[in-house]
Order: C-alpha cells, then structure tokens, then sequence
C-alpha cells in the first residue's frame, strides 16, 4: 500500500500540492486527474523519490520513505516501474540495450537470461523484433511501448504512468490503454496513472483521484466518479461542457 | 562604470567562484565514493572516445603552438648567441607549461563541451531521472566513467602533445632557422629534467579532473530546453578555463 500523508509541495510561495493525503491499495488502479500544471507528476515523482516533499509523509509498504537517503531510495525503487510522458528512453542504445539496461545493473543474470528477458517483455508490448533499432528510429507510440517494456523488466509490484497517452493518435492511445490493462493482469501490479485523457482513465482505472489547486476535489471508484454531482468534474470529464450544456447547443 | 558597480561585479564574480568551488568538491567526494563501483567497459568506451577523437585538434594546436613559438624566440636566441638553448627552452616550455594548458583548454573545448550536451540532453529528455528510477545512481554511471577517462587520457594527451610541439619547433628550428638537428637535440638532453614532463602530466591529470567534474555537474544541471542545454555547455567550457588556470597558478607553485 502507498500512502501519502498530509503532503505538501511548494515551489517559494507557489503551493503545487497543499497538504494531500492519499491512499493507494495494493493491486488497484487509480488514475489521477486533473489540469496541466495541476501537480499530478508531481505525485509520481514523491512516490518513486525523485523529489521529497516540502512536509508530509509518503509510505509504502508500511515505510515511511520521506527521508531515505539516495541508497535507500534504490532498494524501494527495485520494486517499481516508472513509465514516462516523453518515453526517456537511452537514446545512444538499442531498443533491445534500454530493456536490457535494469536487468543488467541491478541483476547477475546471464546474457542468455537477459535475452529472454527482453524477447518476452518486448512481445507482450507486441515489439517483437525490435531489439536493433534505435528510438530515435520509432513512432512516439513505440517509443511509450518501449518505456513499458523498459519498466516492466523486473516484475515491478508497482509501475506508474506518466501521460502514457499523450500525444498519441486515438488508435494508439487505445492500444496503450489495453496495454495497461494487460499489464494488471499479468503482473498485480499496483498502478499509477496520471492523466488528463478521460477515455484513458475510465477505460484502465479502478478509482479516479481529481486533483484541483494543490487537493484532492474527489477521490473515488469510477462509476462514482462518473456520476458524480461535482461541476467541475463533470465539466472535466466532458471537455468543458456540462452534459445538459451539451444537449441545449445541439 | 562607478567604483560601487565594479565592486559589485568582483564581489559577485568571487562568489560564483566559491559556490563552484563548492559544488565541484560535492560531485568530487560523492565521485570518490562511487570510484569503487566504476564499469570497466564505460570507462574505456570513454577513454576512447575522448583520447582517439581529441587527437588531431590536439596534434595541429601543440603543433603550430610549437612551430611559431620557435619563429618568435629563435631570432632573438641568434642575435645573442643562444641558439644552442632552443631545443631545452622548448622542451621545458612544452613540458612545464604548453602542453598540459594547452590540451588541457583544447579537451575543455573539445570534450568538455561535449559531454555537457550529452548529459544535459539526458537531464531534460528525463533520461537521467529514468536512471534513478531504475536505482542506479547517475553519478556512478555517469560521471566516475567519464571523470576516470579524463584523469587518465588528459595525460596521455598531454605527453603527446609535449612531444607534437617540441617536434614542430625542431622542423622550424632545423629547417627554417638552418640550427643543427645535434644542437636541438642536445639541447633537450641538456636541459629538461624528467620532472619537467613528469610534473606537467601531474598538471594534466588535475585539469582532466576538473574538466569532467565541471562538464559532468554543469549536464546534470541544464534547465529545461534547448537553450538550457546550450547554455550549460557554453558555462561549462568558461568555467572550466577559468579553473584551469587558477588550478595551473597553484600547482606551478607547489610543484617546482
């Protein structure tokens, strides 16, 4: 379980989160949502410790990690996936070298192991045969798919999701929503998703956090979600548009 | 210009000094903790890249620094009679001095500049965060690499352009000038001590350290864009000119 107790995050006198508390379950799916800017990556980067919070706790697993030094930080971090918005793939390796890469750092497995490794995680991506390319060779979808493969090497029991739609075409952004899915029912993983793609978060999650000025506005199961009363959600659920909005101007 | 604006100009000069001073010895202690774990093959995959790739812009600057250093001096060795001391003045200048400031400024420019770029491209293509995600820390993946194959081929580098130079003044000397190639050569022989070229390396070694620390932290520190990536290359060769030469003061006079 991942907690995040009474957090804040403040940039000067800029409040990006203002004392948030969250919990996410073990297994679940939970999207965060919200506007650009609004600090959902923010969220990421607190749990996999890229940033300490300006004050608050986060736990995980039943540790607080808030002041783990770096190497402390690598142990939580073997259990965890990071896919990110722009991919960061290596750009100077191969697709086949970036899936590679965690295996080869953080395990002694064979040469032969770490082929296997990367031939499975490639396929269930749907990448097969992909190993020589270079990313700078791939469509921005391959590139998300790559990611994937890259941060689910090693099983994580965690793996979060940095806008893993955007800038995708609909077809692609459908592809890597069944991908997501996928990879819960493969792995139990607990996921992480931010986003501000509805379709992406009513297709994957369980539960949906709306993030608004620094809190949390509502936090709940999707179909709650959906049908909640709150303007706000709903106008951003539905693009702007309140649904009796919508029916009027048609 | 006021006196106060100068002043401040200086004050807020030194400070930005002291402030590199301090953040270098940082990446310096936590690179010195990371020295056990160094990765063989990243390390001469850099020493490579650096020494092979450095190698002609360091031959043709040690080169022409030595051949019209000898058309400078050697007129003046002729009127006094003191041409027999050409090749030692060469030798000592090039050993002492010339070679480790000069490929040291020609590395920084050269190397220096290029790591920056790489390393801030991986700063704000988030690759470096994709690193720690990973639990591998960044500085022993990427800066002891490159900081070992500085250490080691800025050296290298040096003596090579040592021996560049003092070739270019010999061809001026020998066939421009019409000095014996006995009288060059004996020279040499007559007035370089080993510790000459030896402590010149010591200097080389000490401006590849800096180049790599400074280039390394100035890439993991970029702003976002291509104009921060830009402007961490352009302060990180500034920079590391600037150490080179307090650096370069400090040990001429510790070391002869």
């Amino acid at each position: 379980m991942i907690q995040l107790r009474d957090v804040t995050v403040a940039y000067g006198k800029r409040v990006v989160l203002d004392h948030i508390h969250l919990d996410i379950y073990d297994g679940e799916t939970l999207a965060i949502l919200g506007a650009s800017g609004s600090g959902k990556s923010t969220i990421l980067r607190l749990i996999i410790g890229l940033q300490k919070p300006t004050s608050g706790s986060i736990w995980i697993h039943g540790q607080d990690i808030t002041a783990y030094s770096e190497e402390e930080m690598d142990e939580v971090r073997r259990q965890m996936g990071m896919v990110f918005q722009y991919s960061a793939l290596f750009d100077s390796m191969t697709v086949g070298e970036n899936v590679a890469f965690g295996p080869r750092q953080r395990t002694n497995a064979s040469e032969e192991e770490i082929q296997a490794i990367v031939k499975e995680k490639l396929h269930l991506v749907g990448l097969d045969g992909i190993e020589t390319m270079m990313p700078n060779d791939l469509s921005g979808g391959m590139k998300k798919r790559v990611s994937l493969a890259r941060a689910i090497a090693l099983d994580p029991k965690v793996i979060l999701y940095d806008e893993p739609t955007a800038g995708l075409d609909p077809l692609r952004c459908r592809d890597i929503n069944h991908l997501i899915v996928s990879m819960q029912h493969h792995l139990k993983a607990t996921s992480v998703l931010v986003t501000h793609d509805m379709t992406s978060a009513f297709s994957v999650a369980d539960r949906l956090a709306f993030l608004q000025d620094g809190r949390f506005r509502l936090i709940a199961p999707k179909e709650k979600f959906k049908h909640t009363q709150d303007r706000d959600i709903q106008q951003f659920i539905h693009g702007g548009e309140l649904p009796n909005e919508k029916e009027t101007a048609i | 210009m006021s006196v106060q604006h100068v002043l401040e100009k200086i004050g807020s000069f030194t400070l930005h000094i002291f402030e590199e001073i301090g953040v270098l010895s940082i990446l310096f202690m936590q690179t010195l903790r990371q020295l056990p774990n160094i990765q063989r093959r990243l390390t001469i995959a850099q020493m490579a890249h650096l020494g092979v790739n450095s190698l002609p812009i360091v031959s043709l600057t040690l080169l022409f620094a030595g051949m019209v250093m000898t058309l400078q001096i050697v007129d003046i060795l002729l009127r006094y009679g003191a041409q027999s001391t050409l090749g030692g003045i060469m030798s000592i200048a090039m050993g002492r001095e010339l070679g480790p400031i000069l490929t040291g400024v020609v590395v920084a420019g050269r190397v220096g500049a290029a790591m920056t770029a790489e390393l801030g491209t991986m700063k704000v293509t988030e690759q470096i965060d994709a690193l720690r995600c990973m639990a591998v820390n960044p500085v022993a993946y990427l800066v002891v690499p490159r900081f070992a194959a500085c250490v080691i081929m800025v050296p290298v580098l040096a003596f090579y352009g040592y021996l560049i130079g003092t070739a270019g003044g010999y061809a001026v000397a020998v066939f421009g000038a019409g000095l014996t190639h006995f009288s060059y050569i004996n020279s040499i022989e007559l007035f370089t001590a080993i510790s000459d070229v030896v402590y010149g390396l010591i200097k080389a070694m000490f401006f590849g350290g800096i180049i790599a620390l400074i280039a390394c932290y100035e890439g993991m520190h970029a702003k976002s864009g291509a104009e921060g990536v830009g402007q961490a290359t352009t302060r990180s060769v500034v920079t590391s000119i600037i150490f080179i030469f307090i650096c370069n003061y400090v040990l001429s006079i510790l070391l002869y």
